[in-house]
């Protein structure tokens, strides 16, 4: 990783993590709702959208993300004012125009498929556009992220299996964050058999076990990974050591959790290229600073945007036309 | 005239010659078997999955974001029950992106009694799916509305599920499917040839290529749109799928006593044609709804309901629902079928009443 790659990470990282805090504030305010999100994945989220191909059609990757992946989204382009517009559900909110939650993009112009609330969905309906991509040739592959507990859910073995028919092996990047936690139940508790890294071997899908705290662990990782499933047009599963750093979402209080049970990445991150001289503290704290700044002052001007209106729920049940 | 696996079957082919249709798949929707009951054979796009109904809906969920035109098939309805959820997703995937995305699939699979089906191949689900919003929902009767409900379905932007009473696959109906050739020509041209066991049948079928006619169109039956199967002044009856034929052969047989029955099909159900159904009950009065579903919040009941709000003064009698039985599942033993979904005898009974009910 060269110096101005590193640099680029921690901007990207910072501004994930501003995102994310401000809508933290939003959810114990009067200006949003439920909060979900990923503070404490940024280390290996963040050089996932680095890595990513966005665009529309086969050619470029498709995402299939769960409500996490903030920090893949700022590293892939974008505009903070676009979560924190579907966080103060405003008609604006480019995902879904203020019907869903916040961290549920959903962005066609980038192949974001719609994300939802329903854990492990996603992994039934990637075989679908991976196998476009099978038929198209080329280097676009598809990208599912989910979580540690919702590969108990039947639906991850179902994208498992569909992507390694044979003759049919799909272009397929699994991604499992592991934070440990389904809410409040550990992972070892309903678990026999970790890790989840090699719950592919059963369908011939290798895997590898990152720790997601590393940011250059990870971007190698994810780089290999990568080159693997966009050249070999096969599986690859990669798990990933992560922290919930604010715990599940605002329904268990989006409190910072004690720094001792789980480390902060971009701490980590930060205090890694300061070391290495490419960044003082000073800086670091200042840049930290501004982009807070930017965040509630970007929720100012998003306060001032229209509602959605009542008649607008009416609006796109069935897709009428041009 | 083609039976209605036939007509599915030369829709699809149609479909995927014409109107960009990319996938057809399902559990034995491919090769060598074309179906269980034969509705996808010879079909160039036409590919196995595994025995998985949640891959399934989720690969043509998939295949529709990524800009395909998909069909796929569960095998019986009875089976589509896990995937509820999946179900609801992509029927809320345009809204709740705003009008971002469309999901342009058909979800085929065949639905009710009639065939000793017992309890796992008897299954209605309209009354289900009326209940997942983004869907539209259509029931064929006859092989012909089969065809051009497909052709529809296909054309459509939005999810469409094709629910096909799995009692009528085999019979023919009225009318004549453009650029369709007589039955014999048809079956020698279409029909792949079969055998004694699943061996034989892959050998048979290994050079075998259907013919398809070349003058099939893109005749459509307009989603949204009932047929008034049959005029009559005295009653109406709404109905749909296989039930369409047992309330023509019922009033066939009441016509004898000086009874007139109009018959509707209503062929959608969401949306469904209310102005057929209000018009006909202005004109009569007297209003049976049929089907074989379940009873407890039937659609009939919804029915029944926008009428009641509607037509509520021009009602003479009270409004009926003859439905299925409100028992967990279809029993075997025919005595048991023929207690669990309307008969001839029910609804004879059932629509000599309402006709006759004074006033």
């Amino acid at each position: 990783m060269d110096d101005g790659l590193k640099l680029d990470i921690l901007k990207h990282m910072i501004t994930s993590r501003c995102l994310e805090e401000r809508m933290i504030k939003m959810a114990k305010s009067s200006d949003g709702f439920f909060w979900i999100g990923g503070a404490g994945e940024e280390g290996f989220n963040v050089p996932l959208g680095v890595l990513a191909r966005p665009g529309f059609g086969p050619e470029y990757d498709y995402f299939y993300f769960h409500y996490r992946n903030s920090g893949t989204m700022i590293a892939m382009g974008m505009d903070p004012r676009d979560e924190i517009r579907q966080m103060h559900n405003r008609a604006t909110d480019p995902f879904s125009g203020g019907r869903n939650f916040c961290n549920h993009y959903a962005r066609k112009a980038w192949n974001v498929m719609p994300v939802t609330s329903t854990i492990q969905t996603q992994c039934c309906i990637a075989p679908g556009s991976a196998r476009v991509q099978k038929r198209h040739g080329g280097e676009g592959i598809t990208i599912v992220t989910s979580g540690d507990a919702g590969t108990a859910e039947g639906d991850f073995h179902v994208g498992l299996n569909w992507s390694t028919l044979p003759g049919w092996e799909l272009p397929i990047l699994w991604i499992v964050t592991n934070n440990e936690y389904g809410i409040s139940t550990s992972f070892y508790e309903v678990r026999g058999e970790p890790p989840i890294s090699e719950y592919g071997r059963a369908y011939g899908i290798p895997g590898k076990r990152v720790n997601g705290f590393d940011v250059e662990e990870s971007y190698k990782a994810l780089q290999e990974a990568m080159e693997y499933v966009r050249t070999e047009r096969k599986p690859f599963l990669l798990e990933v050591s992560v922290a919930r750093l604010f715990g599940h979402s605002s329904s268990s209080g989006a409190n910072r959790v004690p720094p001792e049970r789980e480390p902060d990445p971009l701490e980590l991150w930060a205090n890694r290229l300061i070391e290495e001289g490419l960044i003082t503290r000073e800086a670091y704290d200042a840049n930290y600073q501004s982009e807070t700044s930017r965040m509630a002052f970007i929720l100012e001007e998003v306060r001032k945007e229209p509602a959605p209106t009542p008649e607008s729920a009416f609006d796109h049940i069935f897709y009428e036309g041009e | 005239m083609a039976n209605m696996a036939q007509a599915i079957r030369l829709a699809l082919h149609y479909g995927e010659t014409h109107l960009g249709v990319t996938d057809i798949f399902g559990e034995d929707v491919g090769p060598p078997l074309g179906g269980v009951f034969t509705c996808t054979q010879g079909l160039e796009k036409s590919w196995n999955t595994p025995l998985d109904e949640r891959g399934i809906i989720g690969t043509a969920l998939g295949l529709a974001l990524a800009g395909q035109r998909p069909v796929c098939e569960i095998q019986f309805v009875d089976y589509i029950f896990n995937t509820i959820d999946l179900l609801k997703v992509v029927g809320n995937t345009h809204w709740a992106t705003n009008g971002a995305f469309k999901v342009p699939l058909v979800c085929m699979t065949p639905v009710g009694a009639g065939i000793h089906g017992s309890i796992y191949h008897s299954h209605s689900f309209e009354s289900i799916a009326s209940h997942i919003p983004g869907w539209k929902i259509v029931l064929p009767s006859t092989p012909k509305d089969a065809y051009g409900l497909m052709i529809s379905a296909i054309k459509d932007d939005n999810p469409v599920m094709f629910l096909y009473p799995k009692a009528l696959i085999r019979a023919k109906g009225e009318g004549v499917i453009p650029g369709v050739p007589d039955d014999r020509t048809l079956h020698k041209m279409i029909d792949a040839p079969s055998g004694p066991t699943l061996y034989d049948i892959m050998s048979i079928r290994e050079n075998w290529k259907p013919e398809w006619p070349e003058g099939l169109t893109d005749y459509q039956v307009p989603i949204g749109k009932a047929r008034v199967v049959r005029s009559g002044e005295d009653c109406t009856v709404v109905t749909y799928s296989r039930h369409v034929h047992l309330a023509k052969q019922a009033a066939a047989k009441l016509e004898d006593e000086g009874i007139h029955p109009e018959i509707i099909d209503l062929r959608t159900i969401y949306p469904w044609d209310k102005e057929t159904v209000f018009e006909s009950v202005r004109k009569t009065g007297r209003l049976l709804v049929l089907n074989e579903d379940t009873p407890i919040t039937n659609f009939g009941e919804h029915i029944l309901r926008e009428v009641m709000e509607h037509c509520f003064y021009d009602l003479v009698v009270r409004p009926r629902l003859l439905a299925g039985a409100d028992v967990p599942g279809v029993g075997l033993h025919p005595n048991l079928e023929s207690v669990s979904v309307p008969q001839l005898t029910d609804l004879m009974r059932e629509m000599k009443a309402l006709a006759t009910e004074i006033a």
